[in-house]
């Protein structure tokens, strides 16, 4: 088996042209946080406490009796952050920023086609996965991370993220185009199974969906100093941000968006290392032998675990739970980069 | 009433229902390992504690899952020095290194067990405790979802209105005709049913808590599973070179790992013979001399009557024999040489197994000939192999100048044998056993060639006499070998299982939602049917609008809402 050169080439074009789109996408998103404002979204969340704190009020409202269709009356245990009041509105009602916000999605989309095009000719070009090595690897979990964040807008209005996505793409696939390029070549001897297509697509799949959770718990934590400042009456200079922080999701929706990612993709990443043990235990004739990819790998797995249980702990739930998801996450970091480079173990047979 | 006492039933006739939502997302919130539990109630017993007392105490806080989340931090952190520290079982050559380079640091590391972090007494303690932790709560929890798995859903709340999720309205169809249609509508959402005179309950989503304790569960299969490897299981290293053979018994292991419990005379009764390697490198490119395959050909055989079969052994593809898999490792050259002595004896012929040092796999190894003539000292070589040695225009051998002649590439294109020699006491009569890779000459001597070291370099088919008549050296040809690892781990077909229901469990403990509705369907004071639709969601996760909007929906076709001004019907 070759190598097709002429695809191979026609693959870095690609993804130099989605490194552009995706920057073109990063400014619009800066531009809509900018033109936009925040005078609308504070308005509807006050009114929405309102509601939310007067459940005797919407008990009554909801004089149901008389209606055609009965309606269905939520009070507070109801709701669960995704009422329409509570979505977090970068453009706050100004139009021009919306209509930027909405050329940034239509870009990140466009960036995404030329990405994942990328991915497949590279693929395409050694008939192989796409993620033999690290350059491939980068660049097939920050097309994850794209496929992650326009999954989550298909379904839910996460403009919010938009930004704070562009950001670590542009940085990963930056990485991966300067520091962790290698040609399109065929695989070592070890990584010839079709264990590589389940494995690493399932890590890569966790990995890419991960940086989302983290995301999520990030703006949590910012969003949440900004509520204290708002709830501090003695406090009369508002922080620097603030402004900006009046747009998301209120911290309640965030840690909601964090836990359901998080625990959506912790079962897959549960899966990711089941395949990996079992692979090894068909290359290596053992499933754990505590390589560092393993230790780390379990590192991952025990902190995210930490994580979800902290969640469901009382004196756990909110800022710390959220410390202890970006804990996993730095731990997922460090099992890709630091064990990749600067240990060495049984998974470094693919190069950086 | 304190949280502990009070049961589902209790809270869901409480009318106030405000209360509800904190301490059931507490027991419920899916993923937490302990009973909810009072904390302030215990600080307050504490100094009239007597020793039950105090081991009661103490096994709340082990069961509480505060402590099972620090100890799950503590795990995760005790998993890190392997990353710093080299370790034993992984890299055992690293640590005698690390113990030359640092002597007493490394004698107090070692006190410590940081050289083997994962077989020692503070990482178990910390996973023993975890698991007895995890066992402390996982066997309440199983009892009390045995019990709620065969209760009825508790029966509605006087008051609706306060429920999470309520609509009402009024009709003219008969409640009875409501509450038939109602059930029909809940027993299609496969719910459970609970009906009473004027009302039902009903209730969903029981394999959450299902799913969360089978992964538990599933999690002690995995111990055991790991208990039972380190016992059992059979781990070990051999190196083959072509036309030679193995045979699955003890000594002809080179290296081996027995778990405690291994019956060493009753290993496997299985046996091969390695025919040939085939290896193919990268030829081109930046990734010239890279590995692309390795095949052995094997002939292998199973008990002392069994027959031969052919076979390979590749690289992620085993030979597997009964419960034990030979797995392909390493490949390196073994250059076969016969050296005669002074008397024209052949004291040595065969193939010597050289160690690669590079991926252009430049080689090095030793070949000690101890059966000279009798009176005559015995021989030692020190070499260095070269699989594809670079020559200039002239045809001379090009040597790198900073690590001396070193291989361009990994396969047998321009093979060349660098040697120099010794002889003396090769020091092997002392029944001290020797590194078959290095050369002990202490008791030996170098040949010279004048003033410099004598050296050859060997073509295949070469010979090089040795100075002052010591005898020859021929060189004969290239044979491949392969590194073997033998493995059979007892343990993994339990392992495999428990991770499947750890994974289905975690599956329905993160995916299913637990959910409680009631309807009510009663005449009101006007003659009207008043119909009041109530739900609760027990765990996490949105949509109980939704779900209940889209029952009241379902309804409506039974108990159409009656527009304003109905009229009462006789």
């Amino acid at each position: 088996m070759g190598v097709n050169e002429n695809l191979a080439q026609f693959s870095n074009v690609l993804m130099y042209s989605a490194i552009a789109v995706y920057l073109m996408a990063f400014f619009a998103y800066c531009m809509e946080w900018t033109f936009g404002s925040s005078g609308a979204v504070a308005k509807r969340s006050a009114d929405l406490s309102i509601e939310v704190l007067e459940p005797a009020a919407a008990g009554a409202g909801g004089g149901v009796a008389l209606a055609e269709r009965p309606v269905v009356v939520l009070r507070e245990g109801g709701h669960d952050g995704d009422d329409a009041d509570d979505r977090g509105d970068v453009a706050g009602g100004n139009d021009r920023a919306d209509r930027i916000g909405r050329v940034a999605v239509s870009l990140t989309a466009l960036g995404f086609l030329l990405h994942a095009g990328s991915v497949l000719t590279r693929g395409i070009s050694v008939e192989r996965a796409p993620w033999g090595n690290m350059y491939e690897f980068s660049t097939s979990v920050a097309l994850m991370v794209v496929l992650a964040f326009l999954a989550l807008l298909w379904k839910y209005p996460v403009r919010w993220l938009g930004l704070f996505v562009t950001l670590p793409v542009l940085t990963t696939l930056g990485v991966a185009v300067t520091v962790l390029y290698t040609d399109s070549e065929q695989l070592v001897p070890a990584l010839d199974s079709y264990w590589l297509w389940i494995h690493v697509a399932s890590a890569i799949v966790s990995f890419g969906a991960f940086h989302i959770g983290a995301l999520a718990s990030i703006l949590f934590l910012f969003r949440q100093g900004y509520e204290r400042r708002q709830a501090d009456p003695t406090r009369t200079k508002p922080g620097r941000f603030d402004d900006k922080l009046a747009r998301l999701p209120s911290s309640a929706s965030l840690d909601k968006t964090a836990y359901r990612v998080n625990a959506i993709i912790f079962p897959l990443w549960t899966f990711a290392i089941v395949c990996g043990a079992i692979w090894a235990e068909n290359a290596w004739g053992r499933y754990w032998g505590w390589d560092p990819k393993e230790v780390w790998s379990f590192i991952t797995w025990v902190a995210y675990a930490a994580y979800l249980h902290a969640r469901a702990t009382a004196g756990w739930k909110g800022t710390k739970a959220a410390a202890v998801s970006l804990v996993a996450f730095s731990c997922f970091l460090f099992n890709y980069y630091g064990v990749n480079i600067f240990v060495n173990g049984l998974h470094s047979y693919a190069g950086v | 009433m304190s949280l502990e006492t009070r049961t589902d039933e209790d809270l869901a006739r409480d009318d106030d229902l405000d209360r509800i939502a904190v301490p059931e997302a507490r027991a419920d919130a899916g993923m937490s390992t302990a009973p909810a539990q009072d904390e302030g109630d215990e600080e307050i017993r504490q100094p009239q504690l007597g020793v039950v007392g105090w081991l009661r105490w103490l096994w709340r806080q082990l069961t509480s899952m505060r402590v099972a989340l620090i100890l799950l931090f503590l795990l995760s952190v005790a998993a890190t020095p392997p990353t710093l520290i080299p370790q034993r079982p992984v890299s055992p050559i690293k640590v005698s290194q690390y113990f030359r380079d640092h002597p007493d640091r490394a004698k107090i590391m070692d006190k410590f067990q940081l050289f083997d972090v994962f077989s020692s007494w503070w990482f178990a303690s910390i996973y023993i405790l975890l698991f007895v932790s995890l066992a402390g709560c996982i066997v309440p929890r199983c009892w009390a979802h045995a019990k709620t798995l065969r209760a009825k859903p508790p029966e509605a709340p006087r008051n609706f209105a306060r429920l999470p999720a309520y609509a009402r309205w009024e009709t003219s169809a008969d409640p009875d005709a409501v509450l038939a249609a109602a059930r029909g509508a809940l027993k299609k959402r496969r719910f459970r049913l609970n009906p009473t005179a004027d009302s039902i309950a009903a209730e969903k989503g029981y394999a959450r808590e299902s799913g969360n304790l089978l992964f538990h569960i599933a999690l002690f299969g995995i111990l055991v599973a790991f208990a039972l490897g380190s016992l059992y299981s059979v781990k070990g290293g051999k190196i083959v070179v072509e036309g030679g053979s193995f045979a699955n018994v003890l000594t002809q292991y080179d290296d081996r790992q027995f778990g405690a419990l291994v019956d060493a005379d009753n290993l496997e009764p299985f046996g091969f013979r390695l025919k040939s390697v085939e290896q193919t490198f990268q030829a081109t490119g930046a990734k010239r001399g890279e590995p692309r395959s390795f095949t052995a050909h094997i002939e292998s055989w199973y008990g002392h009557e069994g027959k031969d079969k052919s076979g390979t052994i590749r690289v992620n593809h085993p030979l597997e024999v009964g419960d034990t898999k030979v797995f392909m490792i390493a490949t390196g050259y073994a250059p076969e040489v016969t050296v005669r002595d002074a008397k024209g004896k052949i004291a040595y012929k065969g193939p010597t197994i050289f160690l690669p040092q590079d991926g252009n796999r430049t080689s090095t190894g030793v070949i000690k000939v101890p059966d000279v003539s009798a009176g005559l000292k015995q021989l030692g070589f020190d070499a260095q192999f070269l699989p594809s040695a670079p020559m200039d225009q002239n045809g001379n051998l090009l040597v790198d100048p900073k690590r001396g002649p070193i291989s361009v590439f990994p396969s047998l294109l321009n093979p060349r044998l660098m040697i120099s020699g010794y002889e003396g006491d090769l020091g092997m009569d002392s029944g001290i056993p020797q590194n078959i890779y290095a050369l002990k000459a202490d008791k030996m001597s170098k040949f010279m060639d004048g003033a410099d070291v004598w050296r050859r370099a060997l073509k295949v088919g070469d010979t090089a006499d040795l100075p002052n008549g010591a005898g020859s050296i021929t060189f004969d040809g290239v044979k491949t070998w392969a590194n073997f690892q033998v493995a059979s781990e007892p343990g993994k077909g339990l392992a495999l299982f428990s991770v499947v229901a750890a994974i289905v469990g975690l599956v329905l403990s993160l995916f299913v939602r637990r959910r409680r509705m009631w309807v009510r369907a009663v005449e009101g004071p006007d003659g009207h049917t008043v119909v009041e639709v109530g739900g609760l969601a027990r765990t996490e996760g949105g949509g109980l609008g939704d779900e209940v909007q889209e029952f009241v929906d379902a309804l409506r076709e039974a108990a159409p809402a009656n527009s304003p001004g109905t009229k009462v019907k006789e």
